[in-house]
């Protein structure tokens, strides 16, 4: 089941909030550069999966592996893991009282215990790679979304990650700013990097993904390379989920 | 003798007085802080048992009038634990400290919640631990956001510093009153008293803005979260 490149393995993930359940047995693995997308109305859940997978919210049921390694009932070493698991947010959450280059290198320096001069060169070269090293010295509220989405990848980037969580990049943004994130992300696919990317940005999502799923009521309902699920759509639901979109 | 001439004759006498007022002032603010930063984070983040403890502590010293509180130490607990020749002094800093510390965790507590949660899931991903995130993420920004309203404490303790009047600190109105009733004259005697206060409220409250302003960063009141 588990070939060499597998990076991260979910099994059987749910979770419930009182009555509700979010989660209903998630379960898929994620090969080393691999790039899935999952889509899906709003509420469905897939915002809990990603927060499931680093355990910022602790699921109900269910198993994360990353590297064979299980990440769910962790105890401490969970900031290990964390570690490796980049995560970029739909509102940034960019540390407010440092400077770009200092959210950057914040957890160089406090996580990784990095020397102050190595933290600086590599937040350096992290902001370089999202263009924004002229931007090193303005603190969050200086920047535009987009820019400060970008530090927000730089940020997670800096710490090597293994796997990338991209939870609705772009949702925070002025239609005008998501494309310079997009392309952020778009060249991190081409490079390699292992993301799993929720989005309302359908177009983004079938031109970039490896494999899409779409969710709705906690379930994976229908998973598939983007040649698939944008040419025969199994499912109704997706069909018009997709077709929303299609126009844009 | 004119009055030019009493008040310079009592001048040393008085800047003593000024010295232990501000001498006051400084322990019960750092006493405070000391306690009431620890306070805040306790209630935000404790377990339930350090919450209603700190809750106790801060409920008894607001609760009570400071006056109460002075005597009640004082006369009471320090003699009660063979403490009885600690000097006044360090009773009525301790018992500013003890009161402001209630006040400053409010304070703190606040600025500590008025923080997007997003800051601390932000640093939990990134692999920081609890006390980390609160410590490099979550107090730099707390404490800037509270120290406008922290300012506020200054000429609330210098005003009640005046208090240890009562258990004999010989501060600022201590040693006017022993002049007053020395010279038998009152008025001119006080309104010194009450220029100098004004003066320390005046130049403290210029230093504590000017602190805002170096440590001020751009926008951050209006912060992403």
């Amino acid at each position: 089941m588990t070939t060499d490149d597998t990076i991260l393995r979910v099994e059987g993930l749910a979770k419930s909030f009182g009555a509700t359940e979010v989660l209903k047995e998630i379960s898929f693995t994620v090969r080393k550069g691999e790039t899935k997308a999952f889509i899906g109305p709003s509420g469905t859940g897939k915002s809990t999966l990603l927060r499931c997978i680093n355990q910022l919210i602790v699921p109900d049921r269910g198993r994360v592996y990353l590297h064979g390694e299980e990440v769910t009932h962790a105890g401490s070493k969970i900031n290990q893991y964390r570690a490796k698991i980049g995560m970029v947010f739909q509102n940034f959450n960019l540390f407010d009282h440092l400077t770009a280059l200092r959210n950057v290198e914040i957890a160089l320096l406090k996580v990784k215990g990095m020397k102050e001069s190595e933290a600086r060169e590599k937040a350096l070269f992290e902001l370089k790679r999202v263009g924004l090293e002229d931007r090193a010295d303005h603190y969050p509220a200086q920047l535009s979304g987009g820019q400060a989405q970008r530090v927000s990848i730089a940020r997670a980037l800096a710490m090597d990650p293994d796997v990338m969580l991209f939870d609705e990049p772009t949702s925070a943004l002025d239609p005008e700013l998501t494309g310079e994130v997009l392309e952020v992300i778009r060249e991190l696919a081409s490079n390699g990097m292992t993301m799993l990317i929720v989005t309302h940005e359908m177009r983004f999502a079938l031109s970039i993904a490896d494999e899409i799923c779409f969710m709705e009521h906690g379930t994976i309902l229908e998973r598939g390379p983007p040649a698939d699920l944008r040419d025969s759509p199994a499912f109704e639901r997706t069909r018009q989920f997709a077709g929303r979109f299609a126009e844009l | 003798m004119d009055l030019v001439a009493i008040l310079i004759s009592w001048f040393p006498f008085l800047l003593t007085g000024i010295v232990a007022t501000l001498g006051l002032v400084i322990a019960a603010l750092g006493i405070g802080f000391i306690i009431g930063l620890p306070a805040a984070i306790g209630q935000v983040y404790g377990t339930p048992p350090v919450r209603a403890a700190i809750n106790v502590y801060v409920w008894f010293f607001r609760g009570l009038p400071l006056l109460v509180l002075l005597f009640l130490f004082y006369f009471g607990i320090f003699p009660a634990i063979g403490l009885g020749d600690v000097s006044a002094f360090v009773v009525g800093a301790l018992v500013l400290g003890l009161h402001g510390g209630a006040y400053q965790a409010e304070i703190f507590r606040g600025a500590i919640l008025s923080i997007g949660e997003g800051q601390m899931t932000a640093a939990r991903t990134l692999g920081m631990n609890r006390l980390q995130a609160i410590r490099h993420i979550i107090l730099p920004q707390a404490l800037l956001i509270a120290l406008p309203g922290w300012s506020n404490e200054y000429p609330t303790v210098l005003t009640d510093t005046s208090i240890c009047y009562a258990i004999g600190v010989t501060e600022l109105l201590t040693r006017t009153s022993v002049i007053v009733s020395t010279e038998f004259i009152a008025m001119p005697i006080y309104l010194a008293c009450a220029g100098i206060y004004l003066v320390l409220n005046y130049t403290g409250i210029k230093g504590l803005n000017l602190l805002e302003k170096r440590v001020a960063i751009p926008g951050f009141e209006a912060g992403s979260n």
